[in-house]
């Protein structure tokens, strides 16, 4: 409750910059799942027929399991992203607000 | 504490070789599959194993926070492992097979539907869960809120989420081991549950983690042989085994259109609902966050958990399809030789059937161990985070007000473990004749309907207060389990009435936004003073959720 400590790390300037750029990163991933998530089941359940057409001519590959299949990678490779850039960046800016939260009176 | 694990063991062990012996021929054979002696061999080797384990395990949980959380010590890749070891129980292996079997794509799109969830974690909640929380997610619920009556709150519904779960859980293993081990059905149930007992009370979460590691691994390892195997008979080629699984199903290339499973609108995204959110709220996946040392680590736990659900979920989908042709038209597999008839033990034996089919006794053997396994491990996750509930919030927060010793604590949540042992058991028996499909939906429902609203407004709504946690919490569990009672899963094949109240299987669509209202509104309408407390609390937990500052000393003590 009222710990200095707290109040020191949301002065620093890096603090607002983590939030933000982490914010923005956070808010647009979670977006894209969405859409195409709860897209592809209105897709199944309004137009099934949709999902089980061919992507080509005398293809075995349907578009229900080929956009199944994209999600998961998809997805996968946007939750990687996600990691590398929080577990480099944003944990490098966060290191400069724990060092600006110590500093000033003895914490 | 040593010689007891030890004789609980052994105890283990010799209910587990007497009733392998007891079921012999003179129980009905109708039901019962032959005593499976691979099966049982390699259980055995498992179950030895994890005990090894435990007992290592036992002299290291000796604090609340080895206990609960392995006293953060586990890396992001073991965490990994072991989430997707408490995701994936034996109804995934078993039940997600049958379905592509019956229905084709509708199994790949559930499958879909089951793992959308972990990109949200990921991006929303596990570096805030790790920061802010010790123990259990009500620590996160109740950071600055009223600890006696959000804890209570929470522990009760993480345990009715836990209780259902623990259900479908136990019925499935005690129909599954009659099944492939030949083991009476109440005998198996004291085996899941005995083992369960020991591993959670003596080894904890340090325990309970490497079981979920063992066993994911096993899972992982089982189900990709199968599938190599399988897909050997259409030479590794994807439009091959299309066309022969189309050719030999009943529904022909309409098998990639979706059948019934997606044919109500409001049902599909009510499912996917549930499920995306449900996943976010389940107990025992979100105490797994607090075992890594840091937000880095829980991160990266997040990816591999769900890099390795990914990847099974695709397995499976092959082996769903596999089978259609490879048992699907073997007479061997069908009552009567039947092909086309009912499939022997039942609808969900499809993925052992193709192991029996491709690998011999052998890797039914293995198949049959794992699905042991799986099950003993999602059970022994749930044990724990129920006991946590109750003796980390119920006990040492609302009863006890902070003030119990750590060892009492830890007294209390051994024994909250032996008890929910014993429920789980009683409530595996009491519930073995009934059809308990909708169990893991109602789970769920409730997970994505009471805890993470609360959560998750927790974490980034300032507006929060104590009464209108307490309000939507409880409309959020309330209506969920009402919804499911009233529809049709329950009130007609249940309860036998003739129409069902609540058209509609999936309650997520209409619980999940009625909680965040009411919430939200309670909230607002809130003008105490303790109310103006709680939203000034948020700024200072807020500055911790996102930089982690505060958390590191809240671990150590």
């Amino acid at each position: 409750m009222g710990d200095p400590v707290f109040e020191r790390a949301r002065r620093s300037p890096h603090f607002a910059q983590l939030v933000a750029a982490r914010g923005r990163l956070t808010w647009l991933l979670s977006i894209v799942v969405l859409v195409l998530f709860y897209g592809f089941v209105l897709l199944a359940a309004f137009f099934p027929g949709v999902i089980g057409m061919r992507v080509a001519e005398g293809s075995t590959l349907t578009i229900g399991v080929a956009v199944g299949l994209f999600i998961f990678v998809f997805f996968w490779l946007l939750m990687a992203f996600y990691v590398w850039r929080a577990n480099t960046a944003y944990d490098a800016l966060n290191a400069k607000i724990v060092n600006d939260s110590k500093f000033g009176t003895g914490a | 504490m040593k010689t007891l694990l030890r004789r609980s063991a052994a105890l283990a062990l010799t209910l587990l070789a007497g009733a392998a012996r007891a079921a012999g021929p003179a129980m009905d054979a109708a039901e019962k599959q032959p005593v499976n002696y691979t099966a049982i061999a390699m259980f055995v080797a498992f179950v030895g194993l994890t005990l090894g384990i435990t007992y290592w395990a036992a002299s290291k949980a000796k604090s609340a926070a080895a206990f609960y959380t392995a006293g953060g010590s586990i890396t992001g890749f073991q965490n990994g492992l072991a989430i997707a070891g408490d995701y994936m129980s034996a109804a995934t292996l078993l039940g997600l097979t049958a379905m592509v079997y019956g229905q084709g794509v509708d199994g790949y799109i559930y499958m879909v539907a089951f793992f959308v969830g972990w990109p949200l974690i990921l991006f929303m909640m596990a570096e805030r869960l790790r920061n802010l929380g010790r123990f259990t997610f009500a620590d996160i619920a109740a950071y600055r809120l009223d600890q006696g009556k959000v804890r209570t709150m929470a522990a009760i519904s993480s345990l009715t989420v836990v209780c259902f779960y623990l259900i479908a859980q136990m019925v499935g293993a005690g129909q599954l081991i009659k099944l492939l081990f030949g083991l009476d059905y109440t005998i198996a149930l004291f085996v899941v549950g005995a083992l369960m007992m020991v591993y959670v009370t003596f080894g904890g979460m340090i325990a309970t983690t490497w079981v979920q590691i063992i066993k994911a691994c096993m899972l992982l390892a089982g189900g990709t042989l199968t599938m190599v195997l399988a897909m050997s008979y259409f030479d590794f080629s994807y439009p091959r085994l299309v066309e022969t699984a189309t050719g030999a199903h009943k529904l022909g290339f309409k098998l990639f259109t979706p059948n019934t499973l997606l044919a109500d609108p409001v049902n599909a995204v009510s499912l996917g609902v549930g499920l995306m959110f449900g996943t976010a709220g389940l107990p025992h996946i979100l105490m797994r966050f607090f075992t890594v040392a840091d937000a880095k680590a829980a991160r990266k736990s997040v990816l591999y958990a769900s890099g390795f659900v990914a990847y099974f979920f695709n397995v499976i989908f092959l082996m769903g399809l596999a089978a259609i042709t490879i048992v699907g038209q073997n007479p061997t597999f069908f009552e009567g030789g039947q092909v086309g008839g009912k499939l022997i033990g039942g609808g969900n034996m499809v993925a052992m059937h193709l192991a029996n089919a491709v690998g011999g006794n052998l890797l039914l053997g293995f198949l049959s161990a794992v699905a042991f396994a799986t099950i003993l491990a999602v059970v022994s996750g749930l044990a724990l985070a129920g006991a946590s509930a109750i003796s980390h919030d119920l006990y040492a927060r609302v009863i006890k007000k902070g003030a119990a010793s750590e060892n009492d604590e830890l007294r209390v949540s051994r024994f909250a473990s032996i008890g929910l042992g014993l429920v789980a058991i009683l409530l595996g028996i009491a519930f073995e004749k009934m059809n308990i499909a909708f169990m893991v939906g109602l789970a769920f429902g409730v997970a994505a309907s009471a805890n993470f609203p609360i959560l998750i407004l927790s974490m980034y709504w300032k507006g929060l207060t104590t009464k209108g946690a307490l309000a939507g919490g409880f409309v959020g569990l309330v209506s969920a389990v009402l919804f499911v009672v009233f529809s049709k899963s329950v009130w007609v094949t249940v309860l036998g009435f003739e129409k069902a109240i609540f058209p509609w299987d999936q309650p997520a669509l209409f619980s999940m936004p009625l909680a965040f209202l009411v919430t939200v509104l309670v909230s607002k309408m809130d003008a105490s003073a303790a109310a103006t407390n709680e939203r000034a609390g948020f700024e200072d937990q807020y500055v911790r959720a996102q930089t982690g500052i505060g958390a590191s000393q809240a671990a150590s003590h």
